[in-house]
């Protein structure tokens, strides 16, 4: 059952903040990589765009439309993976699917999701999971291509 | 009867004469509880919901009659197929054909398409050949014809969508020539509600030596459907959008077109004698009706039909314009929300697309769901009209014949909780 304290934690202010104003946004040059992901059932749309060196994502940029949950979540993504290996950003994947499906996170990972916390609520609609999940579909496209094309710079 | 297409007089308040409090008792889902607050469904483009008589139909067919159609000898066997027989000579007479034989059973509107677009397109359409097509077409009717146009090399062409939301007819003339084997338009629009004039179509269509196919999916429910004055050439609907089962639906073509087209697929119930290399066919329909039907889904819709007529079908039309101006009153006085499709309710079936500046469909749809409202969001389908409109999505409110003035009221009243909460 929803009820409107639980609509609130959903839409918190910190959200609406990335929706209303998201980071990142935009084209990047050189960009090692570019990857789209829609919602064909919504027609939510990221293209995700990182530079890659060394190993290391460099930056990240994104473009994209659709609802504030899908687009929050790619901005507040792309906050966390400036800087970060590809094996941490494969980490970070995996531990915001995990709270997204409700798993117990310890206190300390939870930290490491910086402003994702803000959509832990969203693990109570379960019809906007895949919403909040959209851009990291898209990290682990990206990052699958890094590695087969050698494009990691390592 | 009166065919949708026909715009009925200005709807007022009263205009209905549908008893909608005693009707509502009939649908057990309408008691149901979402999110601690009474269920207010508005999704009935999507899906409508099933009154009692429809649900016992069905449970009483599996409970006494149950059995495969046209094979047995015994006693079941017969029941089973008389019901089923008779569904199908029920919506014959819903269709106002007197020949059942036109009726083709499929699992719905997207089926029957498919079934015209590969039987008779596979037969009749071959490279140069052009299909029109529109703008606001469902997805079930513009990707079959896609498919279609890719094997023979047809060429699609479309009519497209004026900003009010109709279609732009005065650009058809000029899209209908003698390469043209194929109309296929919506009777209404599924994302807009704009009904269309499909009988004026259909003239046009014919004078240039076209067949007309209308996807029926949202028009059957809405008012009673008499093809042969809608000037159709093939008619397809299902029974879901129309307080029957899913799974169920029906192809309506002419005798002469159905008996000129190979069969959809093969299989048990199709054939007529089988050999090792080839076989003939069994006689319309059985022809395009390959292996065991969906029989207790052909008994529920037929139960629906005639629901819909005890209640008057006639009046649902003229209801569910009454609750859209309603509800576009309501929805003009909301800060930032954007209505599409024609500003005439007259003009629409109960349909009511929107977008508000701030929040995307989607999350109107959340709150709204919070309330115990259910509204659909997304594209609905209707990639072509969300693109033609320039938005990703919309929020879509739609009405059927148990919906009430204080539902629009309460659904109205929740986007102020959008708005508290995006504003």
């Amino acid at each position: 059952m929803v009820d409107d304290v639980q609509l609130s934690s959903l839409y918190q202010q910190l959200i609406l903040e990335h929706y209303r104003s998201p980071r990142n946004r935009g084209e990047l040059d050189p960009c090692s990589v570019e990857v789209e992901r829609l919602n064909p059932t919504c027609g939510d749309q990221v293209v995700l765009r990182l530079q890659v060196g060394d190993g290391v994502i460099r930056e990240a940029r994104f473009d994209g439309e659709g609802c504030s949950i899908s687009q929050a979540a790619v901005s507040m993504m792309t906050c966390l993976l400036e800087g970060a290996t590809l094996e941490e950003a494969r980490a970070l994947a995996d531990r915001f699917t995990a709270l997204m499906h409700g798993k117990e996170e310890r206190r300390q990972e939870l930290r490491q999701l910086g402003d994702l916390r803000a959509l832990q609520g969203v693990s109570r609609f379960p019809v906007r999971i895949k919403c909040a999940l959209l851009g990291f579909e898209a990290l682990r496209v990206a990052l699958d291509q890094v590695e087969e094309s050698g494009a990691s710079g390592a | 009867m009166e065919p949708v297409s026909s715009a009925p007089d200005a709807p007022a308040r009263d205009a209905s004469s549908l008893d909608v409090e005693r009707l509502r008792a009939d649908f057990p889902i309408l008691s149901e509880e979402v999110n601690g607050e009474p269920l207010v469904y508005l999704d009935n483009a999507a899906t409508s919901q099933k009154p009692r008589q429809v649900l016992e139909a069905i449970s009483g067919y599996y409970a006494s009659d149950n059995a495969n159609v046209h094979r047995g000898i015994h006693e079941l066997s017969r029941r089973a197929t008389d019901a089923f027989e008779g569904a199908r000579q029920r919506v014959a007479r819903f269709l106002g054909t007197e020949d059942p034989g036109e009726v083709i059973w499929t699992r719905g509107t997207t089926e029957a398409i498919n079934l015209v677009a590969s039987s008779w397109g596979g037969a009749n359409v071959g490279e140069g050949d052009e299909i029109v097509l529109s703008d606001m077409e469902h997805h079930s009717n513009l990707v079959p014809w896609q498919l279609l146009a890719a094997r023979t090399g047809a060429r699609l062409r479309f009519v497209e969508l004026a900003d009010d939301g109709t279609l732009a007819l005065e650009g058809l003339a000029e899209l209908l020539s003698e390469r043209t084997k194929l109309v296929a338009l919506t009777q209404v629009s599924n994302s807009l509600g704009t009904i269309n004039p499909i009988r004026e179509i259909a003239d046009q269509v014919h004078d240039a030596g076209a067949l007309l196919l209308v996807d029926g999916a949202q028009g059957a429910a809405h008012a009673p459907v008499d093809v042969a004055s809608l000037g159709a050439d093939f008619y397809a609907f299902s029974g879901h959008k129309m307080c029957g089962p899913t799974g169920i639906g029906a192809l309506w073509a002419r005798r002469e077109l159905l008996e000129a087209m190979p069969p959809y697929q093969g299989g048990g119930e199709m054939i007529s004698l089988v050999e090792r290399h080839a076989s003939t066919w069994a006689d319309l329909p059985h022809k395009f009706e390959a292996g065991t039907p969906n029989i207790a889904g052909a008994v529920g819709m037929a139960a629906a039909l005639d629901y819909l007529e005890g209640v008057g079908h006639h009046q649902i039309l003229r209801h569910e314009q009454a609750l859209v101006a309603h509800a576009m009153e309501r929805l003009s006085q909301v800060e930032g929300l954007r209505m599409f499709g024609p500003a005439d309710p007259t003009r629409r079936a109960g349909v009511v697309s929107f977008v508000m500046e701030e929040a995307h469909a989607h999350d109107i749809a959340t709150i709204l769901d919070s309330k115990g409202i259910a509204v659909r969001a997304g594209h609905h389908c209707t990639q072509l009209v969300m693109k033609r409109y320039g938005v990703p999505a919309t929020a879509r409110a739609s009405f059927y014949l148990y919906n009430t003035h204080e539902e629009v009221d309460r659904f109205a009243d929740a986007l102020g909780r959008v708005q508290s909460i995006f504003g």
